[in-house]
Formats: structure tokens, sequence, C-alpha cells
């Protein structure tokens, strides 16, 4: 029978945390949440968003190779997601010039991922109930293991993060200038495709690789929407990342359809709400400004 | 004691793409001086001021900074590329864009509420005041105007404290009233502070007044003198193997007619 959820909201958590796989949806959840609300900011922050984008299709071939050879879903992710990093990386040469051109690599690398996906689907019988959690995430899939796989991971992610942070945020506002103040703009280039690719994977384990935009990119996009300011933008993209994972995660458990369309429809939501202060904002600045 | 010159080149040459930019370039700048580069598009101005920062290796002769070798990174050079504008979209404050100038190449994450990040704060209102900055500090850079995002980078050029200031055509893309506002900044920043700087421009007349010297750039060649020595039909004529004239308007503006569009290595300015 579907749980149903009452008003009394201590009773809902307590429901909703009953079941161990509930239990390890939170905390892959909100491990996932933090990571792609750090590194985010920085994707919408370089502008490689389409990036992300073709990353996260990787992750169906990653994941479907790894069902056929019998692997874990999430270790083919991750092991997929780096190695097209790199490959993104190698191909779309110096990230300061040529924007169309690293475009135009990128599409190529996310179209060739894509085929292979197609590829390792076909030959995998009874692949389509996979294939759709692949795609669209799901709710009881995450093992103690990959809880702890995906610790590991944020870790090792938060840790890059923080020592890069800095000249990354340089090389990302101003690669030549920064490039002239000796930061190493093309290594952090491909270190941070790298992390990139990694917390892509984390959060497609979540939400499934169609839907990861709703963890890595619109929360941060939302935060820059409200506050220019760099560390709150931060912050404000970690929290925000984190309430749409929980609220989606909640939402889904007492409901038949899937998480994933949760997960993105808040992050959604939450998109246009921080375009729309934005505007508002705007335009009450506008009134209130004296003409000159 | 005889002070060093701040920046020295020795018979410098660059070769790209199989094709001299330009060489046998002996240039001495004193300490506080104001220069100009000037010369046509394509002459390799820019690859000048990427010599000097030492983004480009020199092909022969010999760059030196306060008498010590160019390397990439150095603080005593602050530089402002060359650029048409930071995208609007960027959602960074102004105050945030002249830090990185101070420790924006450091390795790790800067911490608030912590004694550097006021003392940084303090470095940071101090420049801007000093450009007249500080009434846009908090906005987006992506939302305010040319002029203003110009005088923030050269706070951020010079927040570091530098000797030296390479401006990669600051005027361009500017209004006349910016263009003479800025122009009139960098003086007052050269005068005042000691710093010497090399100016990038394309047209010599809104900086004519506050020059000491101007390095022209052309056919493979680098001249350098006064901008009277240098911008006159008989030295401009050498300089490009090729009749060329100089004419001086009523208000004193300074006019180059015939130059020829330059031979030498196209794609890197």
């Amino acid at each position: 029978m579907q749980p149903q959820p009452s008003l009394d909201l201590w009773a809902d958590v307590e429901q909703l945390l009953a079941f161990h796989f509930m239990q390890n949806a939170f905390a892959g959840g909100t491990v996932v949440a933090v990571l792609s609300g750090v590194v985010g900011y920085f994707t919408v922050t370089r502008g490689q968003t389409f990036a992300a984008h073709a990353l996260s299709q990787v992750g169906f071939p990653g994941a479907a190779g790894a069902a056929l050879v019998g692997a874990s879903p999430l270790l083919g992710l991750l092991a997929f997601c780096a190695v097209a990093a790199l490959g993104i990386a190698a191909l779309a040469g110096r990230p300061t010039q040529n924007q169309r051109f690293a475009t135009a690599a990128i599409g190529s690398v996310l179209a060739f991922a894509l085929a292979l996906g197609f590829l390792f689907a076909s030959l995998y019988p009874g692949f389509v109930e996979t294939v759709f959690s692949v795609l669209f995430g799901t709710l009881i899939g995450i093992t103690d293991t990959q809880v702890l796989v995906l610790l590991i991971v944020a870790a090792a992610v938060l840790a890059v993060m923080t020592a890069i942070g800095r000249p990354l945020f340089f090389a990302s506002v101003d690669p030549d200038v920064a490039s002239a103040r000796g930061v190493r703009v093309r290594l952090l280039a491909v270190v941070f495709l790298l992390v990139l690719g990694l917390a892509v994977a984390a959060s497609a384990s979540i939400t499934g690789t169609l839907l990861v935009f709703a963890l890595l990119v619109a929360p941060a996009a939302a935060a820059q929407q409200i506050t220019p300011r760099p560390g709150l933008g931060i912050v404000l993209s970690v929290v925000l990342a984190l309430a749409v994972t929980w609220l989606g995660l909640s939402i889904a458990y007492f409901s038949v359809y899937p998480v994933g369309f949760y997960v993105t429809s808040l992050g959604f939501a939450v998109y246009l709400i921080a375009r729309a202060v934005r505007y508002g904002r705007g335009f009450a600045l506008r009134r209130t400004a004296v003409p000159a | 004691m005889i002070a060093k010159p701040t920046l020295e080149l020795h018979n410098a040459g660059i070769r790209l793409g199989g094709r001299w930019i330009w060489r046998g370039v002996d240039l001495d700048v004193a300490g506080g001086e104001f220069l100009a580069v000037l010369g046509p598009n394509g002459a390799g101005k820019s690859t000048l001021i990427k010599a000097i920062l030492g983004l480009l290796p020199l092909s022969e002769g010999s760059i030196s900074v306060l008498g010590r070798g160019v390397s990439r990174g150095s603080s005593a050079i602050g530089y402002l590329p060359q650029r048409r504008s930071f995208d609007t979209d960027l959602r960074i404050r102004g105050r945030d864009l002249v830090r990185l100038g101070l420790d924006g190449a450091r390795w790790g994450v800067p911490l608030p509420f912590t004694p550097g990040a006021g003392e940084a704060r303090r470095r940071v209102e101090e420049l801007a005041d000093m450009v007249g900055a500080s009434a846009y500090l908090d906005r987006p850079v992506g939302e305010i105007s040319g002029g203003e995002q110009q005088r923030l980078l050269i706070a951020q050029a010079l927040i570091s404290g530098p000797s030296l200031l390479l401006l990669d055509e600051p005027l361009d893309g500017l209004d006349i009233s910016n263009q003479q506002s800025i122009s009139a900044l960098v003086q007052t920043v050269c005068r005042a502070q000691g710093v010497t700087v090399l100016l990038v421009a394309h047209d010599v007349n809104p900086i004519l007044t506050y020059l000491d010297r101007v390095v022209y750039v052309a056919a493979g060649r680098v001249v350098a003198g006064t901008p009277h020595d240098v911008i006159n039909t008989r030295t401009l004529s050498a300089l490009y193997g090729a009749r060329v004239e100089v004419l001086t308007t009523t208000d004193g503006r300074l006019v180059v007619v015939g130059q020829p569009e330059a031979a030498t290595f196209h794609g890197t300015r």
C-alpha cells in the first residue's frame, strides 16, 4: 500500500526514515547535493553547463556497460564520466578560445557516448527496467556500498576544490589575466573537467543521467541569480541542492511517480523563482532610481 | 646609487610561425615613465606586451624587468589584457574582481572572518577609491559600463603594488569622455605612485599630452622616442620604408596618413 503523509511532521520524518533503502537514499542524496552544489557553482561560472550535460549522457553507456559485465552501475558511471572528461579536455583545446570548437568537440563525444549506450542496452536482454532507472534515477537502488563510494568520491572532490578554489575562480572569470599572474589555466581546466565528471556520475546515481541538471546546474544558477557574492553563492547553491533533494525524495516516497521527476521539477521551480526574484528586484530598483 | 631601469630589452626578437614579428629591439624604460605602444594592427604590439609578461619566449636577445629575467606570474607587473568587455551574465561583484589581483593566483580558498580577509577588504576599498570605482564596487560586473569595468581592472592590476603596468588597448571601445578620464587616471597613477606604464593604443591623441615617450611598432621594427621625435613624416617613412605623412591639426592632434597595413604575421597582435 502507498504510504500516506500526515500533518504531524515528526511522524512523517519517522515514516520516511523507517526503511533502510530510504535511509540510504537520504544519505546518498545529501552527499550528492553538497557535492553538486559546490561543483555546480563553478560549472555555471565557467559557462560549462553543456559539458556537464554531455558528461551526464556519457554516464548512460557507463552504467549500461557495467550492468552488461555484472559490475556496479555506479562504478561504470564514475569510470566512463572520468574518461569522457579527459577526452573532452583533450579534444576541446584551450578553454580561453574557440568556444564554438569546444562545443562541437563536446557534442561529438556526447553522440558517441549515446551510441555506445544504445549498443550496450541492445546487447543486454531484459535491460529496459535498468535503462529506465539509469536514465531517470530510482529511490530503491542505493546500497550501503554505494553510499560509501559516494562519500569517498565527494570527500576527494571537495578536497580538490578546496585546494584549487581560488585560482580556479580567477581562471574562470578572467583566464588571460589569471594566466599572466601565474595561474595554470590549462591544468585547472583539465582538473575541473575531471571533478565535473565525478560530480556528474555521483549526481546521476540519484537523479538518473538525463536529469543531472536538476542538482548540478539549477541550484547553482538560481544561487547566482540571487547573489553576486561568490562565498554566499556557493553556500546558497548547496542549500538549494539539499532542499531540492530532500523534498524530492520525501514527495517521491509518498507518491507513485518517480523521484527524478520531483527532484528535477523542484530544481526547475527554484530556478524560475530565482529569476523572478531578480527581475522583481531590478524592477524595484529602476522604479526607485531618481532620473538624472 | 643608480636605479636599475624598470624594463630593459636588448636586441630582442620574436619569431612566430616562421616569420619575425619584430627583431633587433633595444629599449630602456626608467621608473615612473609613461609610454605608449603604437603601430598598425598586426604589427606585434600585444606580442611585445606578452613577451614582457613572460607569456611568449624571445627567439633572440634578452628582456629584463627590474634587473631580472621575466617569468610568468610576476607580481611586479600589473596587466590589463585586450578585451571587449565582460559577459553581461557574469554574476560577481566589482570587489571580487579587484580582490583577484591581490591573491587570486594563490592555491586554496579565501576564508571569511579572518584578519587576512579584513586586510584584503581594506586594500580593495583603498584601490577602488584611488581609481574612483567605490560607487559600484558591490554591483555585478556584468551590469556596469565598459569604462567602469576598465577602472576596476586597473585597480585589480595595481592592487599587488606592481612597478610596471602593462595596459593593452584600455581605451578601445570607450566613448571619448571615458577615454579622457581613463587616460587621466593612468597618468595620475603613473605620477603619484611612480609606476611605469606601457599603454598600447590605436590612436595616440587621447594620451598625447600625458606621454613621456612612444614606442612605435611597425614593419618588424620598433622605434622609441618622444612623441614628436617619432610621430613625424621622416621617422615613420623610414620605419615603414614607404612614404607616410604625419599631419598636425589645428588643435594639436596628430594624424598619420598613408600608413601601410602590417605585412607581418596576422592573428597575433
